[in-house]
This record gives C-alpha cells, sequence and structure tokens, in this order.
C-alpha cells in the first residue's frame, strides 16, 4: 500500500496545467535554458534542481528535426499526414495545423523531437491519474504544438505556438530516463500539451524509460489515427483521454476537431489492455447538459464498461472563453449523479479541492479506498488490487 | 485594351478605366464604412483595383528593368490615386517620419515571392515621399532570406527582419475565430503597413493574395486553412492593428501562379507582368481571385469551386461582421493600364 502524502501546489486547473505560476510567469519559467523542476518545488518535493545542466547552443534547432513517422508522400512535394484524423495535406514548406510538423522538399519531418519546451514534477493526480499508482510523482514534460485548439485550453502558451516561439531544451530520451530517475519519479508523464504531435520522441522516450522501470503515462486529446496508436498502447503503461463533450458540435466549435475519432481512440485504448481513465471539462452552457452527461455514460458503459474511471471537471475560464463563469459545483453534482444512475463505478469530481468525490470508493461495501484532499494522498486501503474492506476488485495499477 | 501614353494624365487615365456594374444600391453603408478610399477617386462608395500590366518589363533571363518597373509602379500609384506625379500619390497613402512596414511575402522563395525588385523600386519612391524609416518584414528571416532580401535588423533607413527577431505580443487579439498574437513588428515597429502579397494560387484556401498574406502577422496561422480558410482569413485581417495599420495593397503579379500554389511550381507559373493595386484588399482579392481563375479556365485546370477551395473568405470579409471592403463588382472600379 502507498500512502504518499504530498502538499497540494496550489494550482486549480480545468486542464492540467503545468505548475503553480500564472501565464506569464510560467511562460518565463518554461523559456529559461534550463527548466526547473517548478511544480516540484511548490509541492514541497525534495529536489528542485535544475533538470537539464546544458543549455543548448544556440543553433541547436537541427537537433530537434527528425523525420515524421506517419505520412504519406504526394506529387509535387506535397505529404499527407497520417498522424492524426485531420490528415492535413500539406504543401512544401508548409506546416500541418499542429504547427509542429513541417514539409520540407517532399519529406515530412517533426520539429520537436527532444525538444522539450515545459518540464516538471508533479503528483500522478494532477494528470489526474486516480487508479494508477497513486502518490507516485511524474516527470512531467510537453513540447510545444497540439492538433486541435480548443477555445478553454489552460496551457495555449505551449500548446498553441510553435516550437520556434517557446525557447526549449535539447533532451534526447535516454537523458529523460535519467532525469526521471535522478529525481524518484518512478513514472514519466506525456502531458500539458498534445503527446500526440510529439508522437515520436514519447514512442523513444517510453520504451527508453521501460527499459530502465521507468513507466510512461499520456495524456492525450485522443484525436489520433488508430495505427499511431496502436504503436503507443504498446509502449505506455496508462493513457488519460480529454473527452471534451459527447457532442459533434462541441468538437466543431469549441474544439476544432471531432468526437467519433476520439471515442475510438477510447475503444482502441481499451482494447489494447491499457489502463485508461476518461476527463470530462464541463464547461457551463457549451458541454453541461443532462442528455450529453447521459449519452456519454451510457457510451462509456457499454462500450469501455462501468470500470474505466470517468472525472467530471472544473472549468476555468481561459485562453478564448474567458466569457464564461467557473462550472458550479452543483453542475458537476448533477453530471456525478447522472453517470452513477447509469451505473458507473467510479465517478469522480476534479478542480474542486476537499470534495468528496475526489476520493475514490469501493463500488460494492461504498468504503473509502483511496483518501484524497486535492492531490493529497491521505489514504489508500487497497492490498493486492482489492478492498481491504470488503475484498473487492478496484481496478487499476496500484504498484 | 488599348494601353494608355505613359504617364496617364488624369483625364486619359478616367477615359480608359472602367467601371465593373454601374450603380450603388443596398451595400452603401456597410462598404462606405469599411473601405477608405482615397478622396479624388471613385465615385463614394466603390473601390478602385488597378491593374498596370507592362508586357516588356522583363530584360535578359528572368530579370526585370528595373526602369520599367519603376514607371509601372509609378503609374498604378498615379492611377489608384488620380495623381499627376507618384510621389504626390504616395503622400496621400504616407506621412512622412511615420515608419513604414513593407510585409513581402516570401513562403514561396526566389521562385514566387514578392520580387526583390519591386520593394527596391517601393523603398526609393517612399525616400522621395519622406519615409525615412523603413522595414521590410515577413514570418522569419529564413523566409527572406530564401527570397533574396538581405537581413538588417538594425540601423537607419530600411531594416529587413521576420517575426522571430521580436517576436509576439503576449496578449491575445481576438476577432470572431481567431484568436492570435501579432507579431511586434506590426503592432510596435510600423506606424503603417504597406502590403506586398503575391498573385498566386493556394492549395487549401483558393488564393493568397492581400487578405491572407496578413497570416505572415501572427503566430498560428497553422490553424486557420479549415474550410478554405473560411471565416479565418477575414477574421485575422479584421484584427485591429492589421485592419488599422495596412494602407495600401500592392499584389506582386510579375509572376503569377495559378495553380499548385502557395509552394513554387514553375509549371503553373506565368508571366503576367504586372501589379494589382488597390486600398481595399477584399477588391483587390476579388479582382485577382478571377484573374487567376481565367488563368485556370484558359489553361484546363478545374475551377477552384470544383475542387472545394473556392476562396469564400473574400465574401467573409466583406459582410456586415467583417467589413473590410467590398467584393461585389458593382462596386468595384477595376482600372487596367
Amino acid at each position: 500500500m502507498r500512502a504518499d502524502t504530498l502538499a497540494h501546489s496550489g494550482e486549480v486547473c480545468g486542464i492540467e496545467s503545468p505548475g503553480g505560476l500564472d501565464r506569464r510567469g510560467f511562460l518565463k519559467a518554461a523559456s529559461l535554458p534550463c527548466l526547473a523542476v517548478c511544480s516540484g518545488a511548490l509541492v514541497g518535493l525534495p529536489r528542485a534542481a535544475p533538470l537539464f545542466a546544458t543549455p543548448p547552443a544556440p543553433d541547436a534547432d537541427s537537433q530537434f528535426i527528425r523525420e515524421a513517422k506517419f505520412y504519406e508522400k504526394l506529387p509535387y512535394k506535397k505529404i499527407k499526414c497520417k498522424l492524426c484524423p485531420r490528415e492535413c495535406v500539406i504543401d512544401d514548406q508548409e506546416r500541418g495545423y499542429c504547427g509542429a510538423r513541417e514539409n520540407r522538399g517532399g519529406t515530412y519531418y517533426t520539429l520537436v523531437y527532444s525538444r522539450v519546451a515545459t518540464a516538471h514534477i508533479d503528483p500522478i493526480e494532477k494528470k489526474p491519474f486516480f487508479h494508477f499508482m497513486p502518490g507516485a510523482v511524474a516527470f512531467s514534460l510537453a513540447t510545444a504544438g497540439c492538433n486541435v485548439n480548443c477555445k478553454m485550453c489552460q496551457n495555449w502558451d505551449i500548446s498553441q505556438v510553435r516550437p520556434e516561439q517557446v525557447r526549449a531544451t535539447y533532451a534526447p530520451p535516454d537523458k529523460i530516463t535519467a532525469i526521471a530517475r535522478e529525481n524518484s519519479c518512478p513514472v514519466i508523464a506525456y502531458t500539458y500539451s498534445e503527446p500526440v504531435i510529439f508522437l515520436e520522441y514519447v514512442l523513444d522516450c517510453a520504451q527508453a524509460g521501460r527499459a530502465a522501470g521507468v513507466r510512461s503515462v499520456v495524456v492525450s486529446g485522443g484525436y489520433i489515427q488508430a495505427d499511431p496508436l496502436k504503436k503507443l498502447c504498446a509502449q505506455v503503461d496508462a493513457i488519460k483521454i480529454d473527452l471534451k463533450a459527447y457532442s459533434e458540435k462541441f468538437y466543431k466549435e469549441v474544439v476544432n476537431g471531432e468526437l467519433k475519432p476520439v471515442l475510438e481512440a477510447i475503444l482502441t485504448v481499451h482494447k489494447a489492455g491499457v489502463w485508461n481513465e476518461i476527463v470530462y471539462l464541463v464547461v457551463p452552457t457549451l458541454n453541461d447538459g443532462d442528455a450529453e452527461f447521459q449519452g456519454l455514460a451510457r457510451w462509456v458503459k457499454s462500450e469501455v464498461g462501468p470500470d474505466v474511471p470517468l472525472h467530471f471537471s472544473r472549468f476555468h475560464p481561459e485562453y478564448l472563453l474567458k466569457n464564461l463563469p467557473p462550472t458550479p459545483i452543483e453542475t458537476l453534482e448533477r453530471a456525478k449523479a447522472i453517470a452513477d444512475a447509469e451505473g458507473l463505478h467510479y465517478v469522480y469530481i476534479g478542480n474542486v479541492p476537499g470534495h468528496p468525490a475526489e476520493s475514490t470508493y469501493c463500488p460494492h461495501c461504498r468504503k473509502k479506498v483511496v483518501d484524497r484532499t486535492g492531490y493529497t494522498i491521505n489514504g489508500v486501503y487497497i492490498r493486492h488490487g482489492k478492498c481491504q474492506f470488503c475484498q473487492t476488485v478496484i481496478p487499476g495499477v496500484w504498484t | 485594351m488599348q494601353r494608355p501614353p505613359f504617364p496617364p494624365t488624369r483625364r486619359s487615365f478616367l477615359k480608359q478605366s472602367f467601371l465593373l456594374g454601374s450603380t450603388l444600391t443596398a451595400l452603401k453603408l456597410r462598404d462606405g464604412r469599411a473601405v477608405a478610399l482615397p478622396s479624388a477617386s471613385a465615385e463614394a462608395g466603390r473601390s478602385r483595383v488597378v491593374i498596370a500590366r507592362d508586357a516588356k518589363i522583363r530584360s535578359t533571363g528572368t530579370g526585370f528593368d528595373s526602369a520599367r518597373l519603376a514607371q509601372l509602379l509609378d503609374r498604378a500609384l498615379q492611377a489608384s490615386f488620380d495623381c499627376d506625379s507618384p510621389i504626390e500619390a504616395w503622400k496621400k497613402v504616407l506621412r512622412p517620419g511615420e515608419v513604414v512596414g513593407l510585409k513581402v511575402n516570401c513562403l514561396g522563395g526566389r521562385g514566387n515571392a514578392t520580387h526583390l525588385e519591386l520593394v527596391e523600386a517601393i523603398t526609393e519612391r517612399l525616400r522621395q515621399a519622406g519615409i525615412t524609416q523603413m522595414v521590410i518584414w515577413d514570418r522569419q528571416n529564413s523566409d527572406l532570406e530564401h527570397a533574396r532580401f538581405k537581413i538588417a535588423e538594425r540601423g537607419s533607413g530600411v531594416r529587413c527582419f521576420g517575426n522571430d527577431v521580436l517576436g509576439f505580443e503576449d496578449d491575445l487579439a481576438t476577432f470572431g475565430k481567431a484568436g492570435s498574437l501579432l507579431c511586434r513588428t506590426l503592432t510596435q515597429v510600423c506606424d503603417a503597413v504597406i502590403n506586398l502579397p503575391v498573385l498566386k494560387d493556394h492549395g487549401i484556401a483558393g488564393v493568397t493574395l492581400a487578405l491572407k498574406s496578413m497570416f505572415g502577422a501572427i503566430h498560428n496561422p497553422n490553424k486557420y486553412h479549415s474550410d478554405a480558410g473560411d471565416p479565418y482569413v477575414a477574421d485575422v485581417y479584421a484584427l485591429a492593428p492589421i485592419r488599422q495599420k495596412v494602407r495600401l495593397h500592392i499584389c506582386d503579379g510579375l509572376n503569377a501562379q495559378y495553380d499548385g500554389g502557395p509552394s513554387y511550381m514553375p509549371q503553373w507559373m506565368w508571366p503576367f507582368n504586372g501589379l494589382l493595386v488597390s486600398r481595399d484588399p477584399v477588391a483587390l482579392d476579388y479582382v485577382g481571385w478571377k484573374i487567376i481563375e481565367k488563368k485556370r479556365f484558359e489553361m484546363g485546370a478545374k475551377p477552384l469551386r470544383e475542387l472545394k477551395r473556392e476562396p469564400a473568405y473574400i465574401s467573409t470579409a466583406a459582410d456586415a461582421e467583417h467589413r473590410l471592403g467590398t467584393c461585389d463588382p458593382k462596386r468595384i472600379e477595376q482600372v487596367e493600364i
């Protein structure tokens, strides 16, 4: 049993944010040649040393560039990206929607391989993963870029910019593993922006980490094609998918993406046997209808089963949706009540520190089996994957 | 159409001009607000687009006769502003002492970027008009260099650098579906901007002319190519610093490209040997689009509509929400010289 205690970072966010800094402060931190363990320092973790001792060389852009893995060559030096469902067709010298991949003379390149724009040590609960090594700390990193453009993005400073617009540090996969181990992080988390757009790097980091006994988890919007996703599933230990809404309308108007491929991605992850949790950020007036909650809960139960954790998270005004208020807690409770009534076993309320629905309850005896306050684990009452009180299996990765 | 004598007098110019349509109707208020027509120009509510061409502008090889190019530019400016001298015309656009940005389009490299020779002709005339500080700019230094421009980040006179030198504002500018950081070159350096796009096809947005060229002023143009750029191209141009600072559009059609753009594809280039000049980016885009469609027809290429890349953003830019200009042919005064 693990019952590590972590102080709360003070950061309450709709989507996982890189740390307890405001945007401007964060950007400044992210732009430092040597990235510090910002969150780690804030949550009282023992190490706050620079993660990268050697700043990148001034003209080192070429070291971040690798040929992309998932694309087709087309006539006239065009290419078609096969990484995400958008399937950008890109002319020579142009970039895809993500801004992190570029066609150079008919060959497609990722511009963000080993190009770490931000890195922190976070509690795994911040991702959030609630059924994956509770209390563990994750060495968390991101590059610039994203393949959608959510109007409520908390991290748009890095997700909605081009790689060259954010200063970055060169950190090849073996270095990431080494840093994670040096900082006693059993997990590497690919998060903050969108790991799909730096997939080549994720795959290599995860492989290097696995060889050294460091696990990998991915926090993604799930807007990815099946082939690259299957390759990802083969390398990582858990995937959290941000399901932005249960309506195509929201995906089209607010996310600039599509719902159907994301649902398919959840199914693919589930079939691959990789641990999966789902987060649903509840945005007032835009995706907070009862019918939507009910449709979502029914889909989850019927397609991936009642044991997949579902987190309803509180929205805070950001980016292009500053006109909306934070999600009323009553709305989150209504969403949870609907999902509970549909028969889901693990429905959480997120970004409301101290709320009872942050904790995990045994679906059989109803006793609290993981006691949480914010990102703090007060106690874990699971032994060998079972409820300590009634021996019911609690699905997850607990050690 | 017979070419007018050079330089054109106001009378000869007016004789040679023709209107696409004739009446001012329901759109008067809308376009009247949006288009800052020069006072002595066309009838109120109309937008003038001058197409200036010179079949003998080329010297040997792929080069241009710099004297003829300067004359072509002068004629276009005079026709645009009903002036008897080019300096007088420029003074209707810019005031002495202003820092003037020359927004070139270099994505296509030296093959189909804004021509260096054209920019040199403009800077010369601007000096004569009392403009002492100019900044030639585009997305990145490397883009400029590929198009033969020499980077000069400091100094007085004519500077030249990309957005990567000064970066972008910290705060988002928003309009419609656009939310972008604007480059500091536009917001902090330039008092006024002359937009110098290239007459060419675009594989996603249909065409890339005056409106779309201002994607070079934002940090995230890759986010705005869905749905053939509609409404994003119009939304981006409607961002306040862009619509307020861009004073004139001179579209480089010395070489033009009717297919395969925005990359340089020599098999689809043709020597248009001309410039399109207007204060109205919507009208210029409309006229430029029709030129490209006409060439596509001549060469047996499918209309952009059939390829699902008709530039609908042009009409969006003219709608009541944007009011960036007019794309109503009845309200466009197209002048060929």
